[in-house]
């Protein structure tokens, strides 16, 4: 049985008629008033209606960060029926706060790598919330040379909070393993592409991002810092977070604006969660798009088209 | 008057400091015409040692190249003390100034940021967070840059990344060695994506130099953390650490918030960051310029590169003619 679909405290307008529908619906089964019912759902809709075309960028952020939201496993399972993953960074770890391993797509192996965040709270433990370690970026690292060597292509799904911040990721030199994997993803002469589907936090998820296509679903947010961290560093309190969201320029529109992402994926009205199915079927068309286009290059080609597009990135003044 | 009042009253008194002239467009400067501070000036400054609280004159302190002299802490050098201490007198060339920062995202928190900029600019006189350029080091030509802690904490944003990546590129073209000094919090959140977007772009550049088999050596000093140490500075062929500087990727206070226990207090220093295998060595500033010369000579014995004079003469032609 399908899961009840949470609501977020924007929406709680949809959760009085949503109870007056489910109400009425029982009553109906007495007295067969079904105009009202109509009359609600319609109801229902035009104020969802309303509520979607004036998200403010926190609310987008509430929404990338809905529990039920899917994440990468999730899609992985809904675009490949081929899915073997492959565990570990071969020194110690296998850190579930990454995901790895080899999909098919139209009968091309393709590395798919993925930060996955938990559904509850045991998975969350198991996964830390989506937040890598060193021995989670390692691991990525190794896929990507792996897919390199069997000129795989690569795929990567961003959602996390960022990099843990924990007393062993710093002893075992979480910066190291961020900027190792920047600098080797520059290099790669796979084709690489990336989708921020969630959240999109911070150098722990540009980790995993440097690719030829960077591509975000319409309700993901991708930022330099979280809107609470910066609203704690600049206006010295959390309750500025919304504040914050605004003038970091962190919603798929914001970043598509800014030239950082080529496509921003639509999802199912109200949120990729109402509708895993239709959400999926709109990455991997987009996936499928780009990874075509991509195949026209030659390694090499495909190597330069991505330095140089980060190359490009920045905004400045020369004088 | 107490030590608290005389303090406060030394923070409200503006001592204007005179202070040499530095030449950044390759004509060298004159040690002897610098113009001298005056003693009375000087001796009105007072600075409490962050190592160990004693009262320290702030004259003796810059002649000790700001080391303490009871506790040998090492004090936050600016971009262009960095640069006179490890480069020869009058070699240093500043390229890429004529790059100056926008405003982007027209970021606004408690203060615009355009105003943050003029600030900045005004405090440290400087135009960024970091100087960039060639010079050599006890003869050995380099590319070396420098950040300015005292410019938004360092912070790297746009201007940063690209005078850096511009600086890489110099040096693969001219098969130089490079030094990158580090002194930051980290990415700028003002630049939001863009900032973050630096973190690729240096290291994507790097990428190149990497494979261009030419000698990087990051020295990380007091602070240098979040987005600078996961990218740039992290890559270094050979990292070097001033003694107790605080170095790591997220800060003290976010990790303990999130695993809810207070850090052990050597966590994250230059000689924590040795004991866990992260970096190469802890230098002396009073040895850094020699360390770095003997290991450019150590790397260039077997290694074709350029030589000083050619590199030199090139990079001052094609530099000056699109400066300012
Ligand atoms: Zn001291």
């Amino acid at each position: 049985m399908k899961q009840e679909t949470v609501l977020l405290d924007f929406e709680k307008p949809l959760f009085n008629i949503s109870k007056q529908i489910h109400e009425l619906e029982k009553q109906v089964e007495h007295n067969g008033n079904k105009n009202i019912i109509e009359n609600l759902k319609e109801q229902y809709e035009s104020v969802k209606n309303q509520i979607y075309k004036n998200l403010t960028p926190l609310d987008k952020v509430k929404i990338s960060r809905h529990a039920q939201r899917p994440h990468p496993l999730d899609y992985i399972k809904l675009m490949s029926n081929t899915w073997y993953e492959l565990h570990g960074d071969r020194s110690g770890k296998d850190d579930r706060a990454i995901v790895g391993g080899i999909i098919e797509i139209e009968g091309i192996a393709v590395m798919i790598i993925g930060t996955q965040k938990g559904t509850n709270m045991k998975e969350n433990q198991k996964r830390n919330f989506g937040m890598p370690s060193p021995e989670g970026y390692k691991k990525a690292l190794r896929l990507f040379y792996h897919a390199e060597k069997f000129n795989m292509p690569i795929i990567t799904l961003i959602d996390t909070p960022g990099a843990y911040p924990g007393l062993e990721a710093e002893s075992h030199n979480q910066s190291l393993a961020i900027a190792m994997n920047l600098r080797e993803l520059a290099g790669l002469k796979v084709p690489v592409i990336s989708v921020v589907t969630g959240e999109g936090g911070s150098g722990g998820a540009l980790a995993i991002g440097v690719a030829n296509k960077i591509l975000m679903l319409e309700h993901s947010i991708y930022s330099v810092i979280s809107p609470e961290g910066c609203a704690a560093i600049l206006w010295r309190t959390k309750d500025k977070a919304s504040d914050a969201a605004s003038s970091l320029k962190i919603t798929a529109e914001d970043l598509y604006n800014l030239g950082i992402v080529d496509e921003v994926i639509p999802e199912p009205f109200g949120g990729a969660h109402y509708n895993p199915e239709e959400a999926s079927k709109n990455l991997l068309n987009a996936i499928k798009k780009y990874l075509k286009e991509l195949q026209k290059l030659s390694p090499e080609q495909i190597r330069k088209q991505r330095q140089e597009k980060f190359r490009q990135m920045g905004r400045f003044i020369e004088a | 008057m107490g030590l608290k009042d005389f303090f406060k009253n030394r923070r409200l008194k503006k001592v204007k400091l005179k202070k040499p002239p530095i030449s950044y467009n390759g004509q060298g400067h004159d040690l002897k015409q610098a113009p001298k501070i005056s003693d009375d000036e000087l001796c009105a400054l007072w600075v409490k040692c962050q190592g160990c609280n004693e009262l320290l004159y702030l004259s003796t302190l810059k002649k000790n190249n700001s080391i303490c002299k009871h506790c040998d802490f090492h004090h936050r050098l600016s971009a262009e003390e960095r640069i006179e201490l490890i480069t020869d007198y009058g070699t240093f060339l500043s390229i890429n100034d004529n790059i100056i920062p926008d405003d982007p995202l027209k970021f606004t928190d408690v203060k615009p940021y355009k105003k943050r900029l003029e600030d900045a600019q005004k405090t440290t006189k400087t135009k960024e967070a970091i100087v960039t350029g060639i010079g050599n080091i006890n003869g050995y030509i380099a590319g070396v840059a420098s950040m300015e802690f005292q410019f938004i904490g360092g912070s790297m944003g746009s201007v940063v990344g690209e005078k850096l990546t511009r600086l890489v590129e110099v040096a693969i073209k001219k098969r130089l060695p490079l030094i990158i000094v580090s002194s930051s919090g980290g990415a700028r959140m003002h630049e939001g994506i863009l900032s973050l977007m630096q973190m690729a772009k240096t290291s994507s550049a790097l990428k190149d130099f990497h494979e261009a088999n030419l000698l990087y050596i990051s020295i990380l000093t007091e602070p240098t953390f979040g987005g600078v140490t996961a990218s740039f500075a992290m890559l270094g062929d050979i990292i070097i650490a001033e003694p107790r500087a605080r170095i790591g990727f997220a800060g003290r206070r976010v990790i303990e918030e999130t695993i809810r226990q207070k850090l052990p207090k050597e966590f994250q220093t230059a000689e924590y960051l040795l004991e866990n295998g992260q970096i190469d060595m802890i230098v002396h500033r009073n040895g850094l310029k020699n360390t770095l010369s003997d290991l450019l000579r150590l790397h260039l014995t077997n290694h074709n590169n350029a030589t000083s004079k050619d590199v030199f003469k090139q990079i001052s032609k094609e530099h000056l003619l699109i400066k300012i």
